[in-house]
C-alpha cells in the first residue's frame, strides 16, 4: 500500500463530513448572533489549504478568517534579506530555501544578486547545504529562515558536526510571541486563534496556555487537511460562543501537550530568542532565533563582515516603502487595500513579501482570486471578508 | 517551506530513513524525531527532517474525534496531493 492510499483512507477529506461541519459552523455562528466573528490563523499552510479546497467560499459569511503573520517568508525582515544579499554581493557563496529567492530586500532580492553573478544555491533542506559544504572548500553560508519547525532542522545540522566552511545566517522566527503582539494591537478584531499544527508539533500545545490566560482568547490547534481546518474552526467558534478562553488540541495525531522534547532540546541548545522586527508587523520580543554564543564559529554574523551600509548606499529603497504587507498580516487590511496589489506588485515582480511566497496572503489572493459574489446577480466583486475561492481564478491585472 | 508532509517509512538507516511520499522515495533525517521509527510507520516530514512519528492509534483517535463531531461521502479531485507532490518534488536531489 502506498502512502497516498493510506492517507486517502484516513477520510480527512470527506465532502459529506465537510458539509456537516459547515452546517454546524453556521448554526453556531447564528447562536452567537453578531457578524462578523473574526478569527486568525497563523500558518501559510492553513491559508493554502483554505484556498486550494475553496473553503473560504463555503464558510459562513458571518465568519471572518484572517490570515495572520504565519508565512515565514513574508515576515523575514528587509534587513535580514539585505544581510544575505550583502554577503552574496561580497562574493560569499550562499545557500537558502527556494522560497527566499525573490523576497525583496531594500533594493535587491537574492534572485537579483544571482542574476548579477552572485553565487546562490537553492536547497530543499539544510542537510543539502551541509552536503554541499562538504564537497567544496570555500565558505558556504546557509541563510536560515522559517519558524520553529524549520529551525529545529537547522539546529540538528549545527549539532551534527558540520564542516568548518559551513556557516549559518539565522533569520529564524518563533511563533508564540507574535500571537501576543497581534492580540495586543489596539485595532485588533481577532476573537480567537487557529494555531499551526506543525509548529505545535515541536512546541506542544501547552505553550499556548499562558497566552489564553493572559489575553482571554481561545486557541485551537488544527491540522492541514480540509476537515482538520473545518473542525478546528468549528471548535474555535464554539469556544467563542461559550466565552471559554482555553487551548484545545484538534490535531492529536501530531500534537501533544509537551511537544517534541528532543527537538526542543536541540532547538534551545543551538538558538536563543531575541527581540527583533518581523517584516511589516512590529518589533516582536523574543520573536527571533539567533545562534547562541557557543556556536559563534558557525555564525555568519560573527565570522563575516556584512556591510549593510555599503549595500544601502548603493541601493536606495524603492516601492517597498508603499507596501502594506504588515497591516495585511496583522489582519487590519486586505490585499485590495494596497495600491500596489496586482499592478506594481505581481508574483512575477513582487514588491512585498506577501506576494512572493506561495504561502503569502497576496500571492494566494492573486492566484485564486476574489470571491464571486453570487448573491446579487453574480457580479464578481472581490471583497475582503471570505474572499478567496478555489477553482475560480480571476485576474485582477494584466500579467 | 512550511508544508509538513506525511510519508510511510520503508527502510531505516542509522540517522536517516527511506520514506515513501505518494510514490516518491526520499532520504529523510531522523535527528529530530522523538521516537524510534520502524518500517511501516508514518512520519511527518518537514524540510527533510522527520519531526513526528504518527502513531496509528492517534490516527484512529483523530478519526473518532471527527465521528463524534459528525453523523454523516462523494469524489472530489485531490488538489492538496498536488501541492504536496510539489513540495516533495522540490526535494530534488535529496534522495
Amino acid at each position: 500500500m502506498s502512502a497516498a492510499a493510506g492517507f486517502n483512507e484516513l477520510k480527512f477529506r470527506d465532502p459529506l463530513r465537510a458539509r456537516a461541519l459547515l452546517e454546524r459552523l453556521g448554526t453556531t455562528l447564528e447562536a452567537i448572533g453578531r457578524t462578523p466573528v473574526s478569527v486568525m490563523h497563523v500558518c501559510g499552510s492553513h491559508e493554502q489549504a483554505i484556498a486550494r479546497f475553496g473553503l473560504r467560499a463555503t464558510l459562513p459569511r458571518a465568519l471572518n478568517v484572517i490570515m495572520g503573520p504565519g508565512c515565514p517568508v513574508c515576515i523575514t525582515d528587509v534587513p535580514e534579506v539585505d544581510e544575505g544579499v550583502a554577503l552574496a554581493r561580497q562574493g560569499v557563496r550562499v545557500a537558502t530555501y527556494g522560497d527566499m529567492m525573490k523576497v525583496p530586500g531594500t533594493k535587491w532580492s537574492l534572485a537579483d544578486v544571482q542574476a548579477r553573478g552572485g553565487r546562490i544555491d537553492v536547497v530543499y533542506s539544510v542537510s543539502q547545504a551541509v552536503e554541499l559544504a562538504r564537497r567544496i572548500e570555500e565558505p558556504l553560508v546557509f541563510f536560515a529562515t522559517g519558524f520553529e519547525t524549520t529551525a529545529v532542522a537547522t539546529a540538528a545540522a549545527v549539532l551534527d558536526n558540520p564542516p568548518p566552511n559551513f556557516f549559518v545566517l539565522s533569520a529564524h522566527k518563533y511563533i508564540p510571541p507574535v500571537m501576543e503582539i497581534v492580540a495586543e494591537m489596539p485595532e485588533t478584531r481577532v476573537e480567537g486563534f487557529l494555531a499551526a499544527g506543525h509548529a505545535a508539533t515541536i512546541t506542544g500545545w501547552g505553550v499556548f496556555e499562558r497566552f489564553v490566560e493572559r489575553h482571554r482568547l481561545p486557541v485551537v490547534v488544527a491540522g492541514f487537511e480540509p476537515l482538520d481546518i473545518l473542525a478546528g474552526l468549528l471548535r474555535l467558534v464554539e469556544l467563542i460562543r461559550d466565552g471559554r478562553s482555553v487551548v484545545e488540541n484538534m490535531y492529536p495525531r501530531c500534537v501533544t501537550k509537551d511537544g517534541n522534547l528532543r527537538a526542543q532540546e536541540q532547538l534551545w541548545r543551538v538558538f536563543r530568542p531575541i527581540g527583533g522586527r518581523w517584516r511589516g508587523i512590529a518589533h516582536v520580543p523574543n520573536g527571533n532565533l539567533r545562534l547562541r554564543s557557543e556556536w559563534s564559529r558557525l555564525d555568519a554574523r560573527q565570522q563575516f563582515d556584512i556591510d549593510l551600509q555599503a549595500l544601502w548606499d548603493a541601493a536606495p529603497p524603492a516601492l517597498v516603502q508603499q507596501c502594506i504587507c504588515g497591516e495585511i498580516m496583522a489582519g487590519l487590511k486586505g490585499p485590495h487595500d494596497c495600491a500596489l496589489f496586482g499592478r506594481d506588485c505581481i508574483p512575477e515582480a513582487p514588491v512585498g513579501a506577501c506576494m512572493v511566497s506561495s504561502e503569502g496572503t497576496c500571492r494566494i489572493w492573486h492566484e485564486y482570486g476574489g470571491h464571486p459574489d453570487l448573491s446579487d446577480g453574480g457580479t464578481e466583486v472581490p471583497h475582503y471578508t471570505n474572499a478567496v475561492t478555489a477553482g475560480g481564478r480571476h485576474d485582477f491585472c494584466a500579467r | 517551506m512550511c508544508l509538513g508532509v506525511p510519508g510511510k517509512v520503508l527502510v531505516v538507516h542509522e540517522t536517516s530513513a527511506t520514506v515513501d511520499f505518494w510514490g516518491l522515495r526520499k532520504e529523510i533525517r531522523l535527528d529530530v524525531v522523538d521516537e524510534p521509527v520502524q518500517p511501516g510507520d508514518y512520519i511527518l516530514n518537514h524540510v527533510g527532517y522527520a519531526i513526528r512519528r504518527i502513531p496509528p492509534e492517534e490516527v484512529d483517535a483523530t478519526l473518532a474525534l471527527y465521528e463524534e463531531l459528525l453523523k454523516h461521502a462523494v469524489e472530489q479531485p485531490d488538489l492538496m496531493a498536488a501541492d504536496i507532490r510539489g513540495e516533495i518534488a522540490a526535494a530534488g536531489e535529496n534522495t
